[in-house]
């Protein structure tokens, strides 16, 4: 089997990637291979609404975000597989199974990585207790409310106060649930503000910052968990435990880029996102094979995954249609105080076709501090902002001409004033 | 005269808004630092509408539940009541994205509309 450009993964980022890739040169052949029975990715189950906000200017639910997307393929001569599992990537292949093909491989011009992203389960988290039924990730029961039909609980307590979390409170509670409380680790929540307003502040559902799940009872189903409060170092205070009746623990704990493809193809991953170092087109350490959207680093919005990944697809795209090798001068993108993480990390001036984004994420809460922007040493850009959090990305944009004369690295920073 | 401390949600500063009311009318907002939270703070106090978002049982389809939602936002208090239309409710196979499920939902005049398209079982 052949084809120009391989997108991994059918959900919004493989979408957008293939979309942009086949617009660029319709020549090109572009196949997506989608391990689940249908297009759309995690955009299936999340029923709620507050999509493409950025991308359409109207407030969508998941599916119908997703279903923008989808309705492109035909048109644009998109083929996909769906029930396809990528088994191997390498540089101009990979190789992948379904039950009518069996294994099969690929060969191509590109590759887009678009595998998206995975919650960190209960075994990750070393909670003590016992191990009874009832113990999900928020994901998995958003699955079985939303697509399944099926509620896992009726008396609810949630451990993390991620988005899907949030959002689960408020979707349980919905359908009949009582959603005792979300305990967050961290004494600030890792969701957006707005989706505690709306799902937890709504319903009178308790927030409880500095706190963590420290046991599990019950034999067969989880009949209570106990929960106290931690200390700076995130240790539980002895003496602040109390016990809650409940038969569902939900676990919203953070998602991990999943990588397992990538690795095996000795892509380089950035160990602050766990996910691969890209330059300003998207492209690995790998040439030839692109990467977008939450295999990338997690994301809050999808209006930036679909817009991040279009630039994947695009210069996914490019690669293939030139025989053109870039030998232009690469700048590293540094983190420097205050900094986690920066996507991309490395730019080549000489590829840009328009300003660069860089998007980035904190380490901590800063209130009334600078963004600030340094090339080689000194300052560009020094930017108020009122708040900073973890839990919501940041981003710079720099002019491309500005960007063709530098020489030494690009550090972004964040400074208290 | 009451006041009313609420979460401004327009953007990630998420300012504490306090709204002091004279009965239904808004005499004060303060606490916000632009002009967003007070509209905000405004509709908030007096009229809070959100857009409701479940999934509806569906007979015929590929699959058993179809996700819907209000077209519009309704108001707060209501919310619970258009659940409970919503889960007493079934539609037919095939559904297209923006098929209107329930005319006039709870009462509210708001129709459910689907989300997501359905096939029949046949296809």
């Amino acid at each position: 089997m052949r084809a120009d450009i391989v997108v991994i993964g059918g959900g919004p980022a493989g979408l957008a990637a293939a979309i942009a890739a086949a617009k660029e040169d319709k020549s090109l052949n572009v196949l997506i291979l989608e391990r689940d029975n249908e297009l759309g990715g995690i955009l299936n189950q999340c029923i709620h609404n507050g999509f493409g906000l950025h991308t359409f200017n109207e407030e969508l639910t998941g599916p119908e975000y997703a279903s923008r997307f989808e309705e492109q393929l035909d048109g644009l001569g998109i083929n996909y597989m769906l029930n396809t599992m990528v088994l191997n990537v390498s540089s101009g292949s990979v190789t992948a199974v379904n039950s009518n093909e069996g294994v099969f491989t690929v060969s191509c011009g590109a590759i887009v990585l678009c595998m998206g992203c995975r919650e960190r389960p209960r075994g990750a988290l070393n909670i003590p207790g016992l191990r009874p039924a009832g113990v999900f990730t928020a994901g998995t029961a958003q699955r079985l409310v939303n697509i399944e039909g099926y509620m896992p609980g009726r008396e609810v307590v949630i451990l993390g106060s991620g988005d899907i979390g949030l959002i689960m409170a408020r979707r349980m509670t919905l359908e009949g649930a009582n959603v005792k409380a979300v305990c967050e680790l961290m004494p600030y929540s890792g969701g957006l503000k707005r989706n505690i307003v709306q799902c937890l502040d709504d319903f009178d559902i308790p927030l409880l910052l500095s706190h963590t799940v420290i046991d599990i009872k019950g034999k067969e189903r989880v009949t209570s968990v106990v929960i106290a409060k931690v200390d700076s170092n995130s240790k539980p205070i002895p003496g602040t435990e109390q016990e809650i009746t409940c038969d569902t623990l939900l676990l919203s704990c953070g998602l991990i880029p999943e990588n397992e493809l990538s690795r095996a193809a000795d892509i380089k991953i950035n160990p602050a996102t766990n996910g691969p170092v890209v330059n300003e087109s998207f492209e690995t350490s790998v040439p030839g094979i692109f990467a977008c959207g939450n295999v990338l680093h997690v994301h809050d919005l999808v209006d930036y995954v679909s817009e991040e990944s279009s630039r994947a697809g695009k210069s996914a795209a490019r690669y293939v249609s030139s025989s053109i090798i870039s030998v232009g001068a690469e700048i590293r993108i540094s983190t420097g105080s205050g900094v986690r993480y920066t996507v991309p990390s490395i730019v080549r001036p000489d590829e840009l076709d328009s300003d660069l984004i860089i998007r980035f994420r904190s380490t901590g809460v800063f209130k009334d501090s600078y963004i600030d922007v340094s090339f080689n040493g000194s300052n560009k850009i020094h930017r108020r902002k009122q708040i900073i959090t973890p839990g919501e990305m940041e981003q710079v944009i720099l002019k491309r001409e500005d960007l063709l004369n530098i020489s030494g690295d690009i550090c972004i920073a964040i400074s208290e004033s | 005269m009451e006041t009313k401390e609420i979460t401004c949600i327009n953007c990630p500063m998420g300012c504490r808004l306090t709204v002091t009311m004279s009965g239904s009318e808004v005499i004060s907002v303060e606490g916000n630092t632009c002009k967003r939270g007070d509209v905000y703070a405004r509709t908030e106090v007096i009229s809070p509408v959100r857009t409701v978002t479940t999934t509806i049982k569906v007979t015929g389809g590929s699959v058993d539940r179809v996700s819907c939602k209000t077209k519009t936002p309704v108001p707060k208090d209501k919310i619970f009541d258009v659940m409970a239309e919503i889960g007493s409710a079934s539609c037919t196979a095939p559904v297209k994205i923006g098929d209107v499920l329930i005319e006039d939902c709870a009462g509210t005049g708001v129709p459910v509309v689907a989300t997501k398209d359905v096939s029949d079982l046949l296809v």
